[in-house]
């Protein structure tokens, strides 16, 4: 049966020595190495999830009183938009499960990028050879993190609204061609026109979904074209000689395991852990705002450096020149994603190192990028952790003014103090080692002496 | 009969046998690849009813979405389908640690690069001359600007982005009432102190960002408006654009103060980054990140008693542009 399969496939695509290879191809074994397949994994579930839902969903901002089964917005005017979303969530049979799915499964695959980032960051997986590998994940994840913004955005209840104004704000903010960018991509002022909603959609559920599987496909074949990096776990592992599972028998379930349970986890989630309520926050209207309003995690540090920013715009006579949405909003992520797709380059300029590398360094082996990207890690969870001021003035009743104060000090001072105890932490694990490994060899000195006296 | 099970077995053995022959093929020595590990009967069956188990949970999410009437069907679904993936990851679990042979394999990473093959390329391209034709590249890479130039130009027509002024545009006019939410105009008896009101323009579409109002009346002997601003409260009414001139959420918080003189004074907060203007300094900030002063329109009380607007907002109403004029009164 078997051969059947093979032969015929080969007769008619000549592909049996690729599929050979594909089978017996390595994967070097370690636990951080999943954290991009739990990516790759979530992003079939939000595919997968993603299609049913748009055979539901309506891109209309055309207005509707709603008289369905939700009895606290009986009669409340809405969009077409909200409302389909609401009756997803209410009369569709299994509707609410794959749409908290889909929401869970977005945050979920951004929180896997993003922990799959640190490890390639922390142990120069993005050296020579793999630049190109790097650069596509970054632009995976600026491109993922605009999807997840419209995804929840479509929704067009209370929340989204005020999130897409403030989108609006910081796309008008831009120097130059801010007002002329948001009125393109908007169709007019906020709250737009009536394009702006199935332009959103369209980009949503197809020009980014198509761009990041191009992008995925890529990644993955740059991955397998110059194989994976490794650690050095014994002395087999060296830069010309990798060591691994093939992916058939050994990788295939492993992996497959991994796939069923991260779909496990984002079902058991989208089923009893509630996301997004959208019918408590109500539909959107430009004249109304709640208190206590948080994007989802993967923005966070967008809205606390909007928070923490003092109130200035930049003026010259009583012409704005910068608005002050454009530094949190906008040049904070041109610096932080900027750093991280020249770093491959600014790092070979310091060190001089343009070799290649298969081999993978721990954290503590190059403690200048550690202490680096530790750093920007702190800052960047400084930020985040501002936008959650408010909450944190709710739940234990720090004031938020004074917390505020705190955090502009801390934003500034707290990456160069990271950076600093990061850098010794790495210097002293290396000097202990040095240590360890001069006390075993003098320990086996003695011994051999004694047994020979 | 017996002819028939010689038969039977002829065809059974010959059926078997086929597949038997065909792996051993003249002149190839039979040879392993994936080296076996010894039999584990008791993973196998631990897999095997892991994924009677995952079944089950399958049959079980047909069943319960059948049955729209139990409680907590959401949940219900999702626990079903969850504890299917869940029972299908463990018996794959199993299957990888204890089925299938556990191999570590070596292998030589590929070459870094091919300097021969790079030559080769670049040889041939050079060998067709056509790099060579400065002019002509130059000819092509401006049809190819141009072309690509002419492609993108449609994009201009996605919206109104050469005309701003629509940026200035308020349903607001001498004269307009102030209504609320369900049109009723509104009376400055309706307004008392201590809260807010959201009031839209009168006929006017109220999404439209420099239609709504929040109107707070304020002891006449507090106010303190500046100069520009002189006039423009009607007996201690006070009315401001409700869109937030940091990032365009609607300011929906009213602070006041309920045990003076130890609290602040009163403010109107945006609850998006918590931007804080003061109504009885015509709206300045005075906490967050925002950049300019909340607009303020000038407001009278008819023969009725009415709320009028007695003219347009003394500055643009919503966040701030490239090259918006901060004192230009809006249209």
């Amino acid at each position: 049966m078997i051969r059947a399969i093979v032969r015929f496939l080969d007769q008619r695509t000549g592909t049996a020595p690729f599929l050979r290879r594909t089978l017996r191809y390595l994967f070097p074994d370690h636990w951080s190495f999943l954290l991009g397949e739990v990516s790759l994994y979530a992003f079939v579930v939000l595919v997968g999830t993603g299609i049913y839902l748009t055979l539901f969903y309506e891109d209309s901002t055309a207005k509707v009183v709603y008289h369905g089964s939700y009895a606290p917005l009986q009669g409340r005017e809405m969009t077409h938009a909200y409302r389909s979303v609401l009756d997803l969530s209410t009369n569709v049979k299994a509707g609410l499960l794959i749409r908290q799915t889909h929401h869970w499964a977005a945050n979920v695959f951004i929180a896997a990028v993003v922990l799959h980032l640190l490890r390639i960051f922390f142990t120069g997986a993005y050296r020579k050879p793999r630049e190109l590998t790097y650069w596509i994940g970054l632009t995976m994840l600026v491109v993922s993190l605009l999807e997840g913004y419209l995804g929840y955005s479509l929704a067009d209840d209370l929340l989204s609204g005020m999130g897409l104004a403030i989108g609006n704000a910081v796309a008008l903010s831009i120097p130059f061609i801010g007002g002329n960018l948001a009125a393109l991509i908007w169709d007019g002022p906020f709250p737009g026109g009536p394009a702006f909603f199935p332009r959103m959609y369209i980009v949503h559920v197809f020009l980014i979904p198509a761009l990041l599987a191009t992008l995925l496909a890529v990644h993955l074949a740059l991955v397998a074209l110059k194989h994976h990096t490794q650690f050095r776990q014994s002395p087999r592992e060296t830069e010309r000689k990798l060591v691994g599972v093939p992916t058939f028998p050994g990788q295939a379930p492993r992996s497959l395991g991994l796939f069923a349970a991260v779909v496990a986890v984002l079902f058991l989630l989208g089923g009893l852990v509630q996301i997004n309520p959208i019918w408590l926050w109500g539909p959107y209207h430009t004249y109304s705002a709640t208190n206590g309003a948080q994007p989802d995690w993967y923005l966070g540090w967008l809205i606390g450096a909007l928070r923490i920013m003092p109130g200035f715009d930049v003026v010259i006579g009583d012409y704005t020149v910068v608005p002050n949405p454009f530094w949190g909003g906008a040049l904070l992520p041109l610096v932080f994603f900027g750093f991280l797709y020249l770093w491959p380059w600014l790092e070979r300029r310091l060190t001089g190192d343009y070799a290649y590398h298969n081999l993978l360094d721990r954290p503590r082996d190059a403690p200048m990028r550690t202490a680096i990207g530790y750093a920007i890690a702190i800052e960047i969870f400084l930020v985040f952790l501002a936008g959650s001021a408010d909450r944190a003035d709710v739940l234990f009743g720090l004031p938020y003014v004074p917390q505020i104060w705190a955090y502009r000090v801390l934003v500034i001072a707290g990456p160069f103090l990271a950076g600093a105890i990061a850098y010794r932490v790495c210097v002293e694990l290396q000097r202990g080692e040095r240590v360890e490994h001069e006390r075993k060899a003098a320990e086996h000195a003695a011994g051999a002496a004694r047994s020979r006296a | 009969m017996s002819k028939a099970r010689d038969f039977l077995v002829a065809a059974a053995t010959l059926l078997l046998g086929r597949g038997r022959k065909r792996r051993l093929r003249p002149g190839e020595r039979e040879r392993i690849v994936v080296v076996p590990t010894p039999k584990e009967p008791d993973a196998e069956l631990l897999a095997i009813g892991l994924l009677f188990a995952a079944s089950l949970c399958g049959l079980a999410f047909v069943v319960i979405y059948v049955l729209d009437r139990l409680p907590a069907h959401t949940q219900l679904l999702g626990l079903a389908l969850g504890l299917a993936f869940v029972f299908l990851a463990a018996a794959l679990v199993v299957t990888a640690k204890r089925l299938v042979p556990n191999e570590e394999l070596e292998e030589d990473y590929p070459e870094h690069e091919h300097p021969d093959e790079q030559e080769r390329i670049a040889q041939v391209v050079d060998e067709s001359g056509l790099t060579r034709r400065r002019l002509f590249v130059l000819a092509l890479g401006a049809a190819g600007g141009s072309i690509g130039l002419a492609l993108l130009t449609p994009v201009a027509s996605l919206g109104p982005a050469i005309h701003l002024a629509r940026f200035y545009l308020t349903p607001w006019r001498r004269g307009t009432r102030l209504v609320d939410d369900e049109g009723k105009p509104y009376r400055a008896d309706d307004i008392e102190e201590g809260t807010f009101y959201t009031a839209f323009a009168e006929g006017a579409d109220k999404e439209a960002m420099a239609s709504s109002l929040v109107v707070v009346r304020l002891p006449e002997r507090e106010l303190d408006l500046p100069p520009e601003n002189a006039g423009y409260d009607a007996k201690g009414i006070v009315a401001f654009s409700k869109i937030c001139t940091h990032a365009g959420c609607a300011v929906a918080l009213y602070r006041k103060p309920m045990f003076a003189p130890t609290d602040p004074k009163p403010a109107l907060i945006c609850p998006c980054h918590y931007s804080t203007f003061e109504p009885q300094t015509g709206g300045k900030v005075i906490f967050g990140p925002a950049g300019r002063k909340l607009p303020m329109l000038p407001l009278s009380i008819d023969g009725k008693g009415f709320l009028r607007a007695r003219g347009n907002f003394d500055s643009p109403v919503g966040p701030s542009w490239w090259g918006v004029r901060t004192r230009k009164p809006t249209t």
